[in-house]
């Protein structure tokens, strides 16, 4: 299973703060982020705009990554707006 | 004596003298201290701001100002390092964020204080929202926050 959370505007945007989606390992079509992100976007237009790569940063298990990166079952993904803090 | 790393994330406020007083106490071989306080301001794009949402991801969070903290200190030579943030609602003129650094002499200690607050505003994850007249507003990241970064790689 793969843990997916969303922060920020984009988790108002979505109406979605948590997504659990099944993961099995050696599926070539769901191995990494990249492939991850383009099935999110496909669910609805709201999604596919948002979730674009220039919209929507990505970490992986709690370190911002690239969409490159291998996924993993259990993995926690989160996507999010460029930060604001401080 | 050697110093310490602090971070913290919490609702409440901190007390500066507190904060100050403790980074002194750490340590007595270093002659400088710098602390830095964020405020919440009540104009932002000329629109008139009321108060602020501040949300985070708490798993991330913590690590993430760690590896900042530990990266300053592989470039200067530290005393003692305070990191605190604030999350949740924050009215005008309150109290955001705290980074105190202690060191030898002033020029590492200015130096790291601001590399922090640099990487916290562009690797951090946290998020603000306004609260303004015209409603309210999530705060988008600026190109020239990420480019205060560049100057240290």
């Amino acid at each position: 299973m793969l843990k997916i959370l969303f922060f920020g505007q984009l988790k108002e945007l979505l109406k979605t703060e948590r997504l659990d989606i099944e993961f099995v390992q050696h599926d070539k079509s769901l191995n990494t982020v990249a492939m991850l992100r383009c099935l999110l976007q496909k669910r609805d237009d709201t999604w596919n705009e948002y979730l674009a790569p220039d919209k929507a940063l990505v970490a992986v298990n709690q370190e911002m990554t690239n969409d490159d990166l291998e996924l993993h079952d259990t993995d926690e993904i989160a996507f999010f707006p460029p930060v604001t803090g401080g | 004596m050697s110093g310490f790393t602090k971070i913290k994330v919490q609702n409440q406020d901190f007390d500066f003298a507190n904060e100050y007083q403790e980074l002194r106490d750490s340590t007595s071989s270093d002659g400088a201290l710098v602390a830095f306080v964020g405020l919440v301001r009540d104009i932002n794009l000329e629109e008139e701001v009321s108060g602020l949402f501040l949300e985070h991801y708490p798993a991330m969070t913590e690590r993430v100002l760690n590896n900042i903290v530990k990266n300053a200190r592989k470039k200067w030579q530290l005393g003692s390092v305070s990191v605190i943030h604030r999350v949740g609602q924050l009215d005008v003129s309150e109290q955001i964020v705290f980074v105190g650094v202690t060191s030898r002499h002033r020029q590492s200690a200015y130096q790291a204080n601001e590399f922090i607050m640099d990487y916290l505003k562009t690797q951090a994850p946290f998020w603000k929202k306004e609260t303004t007249t015209q409603g309210d507003k999530w705060i988008e990241a600026k190109i020239s926050d990420q480019e205060k970064t560049q100057k240290w790689q």
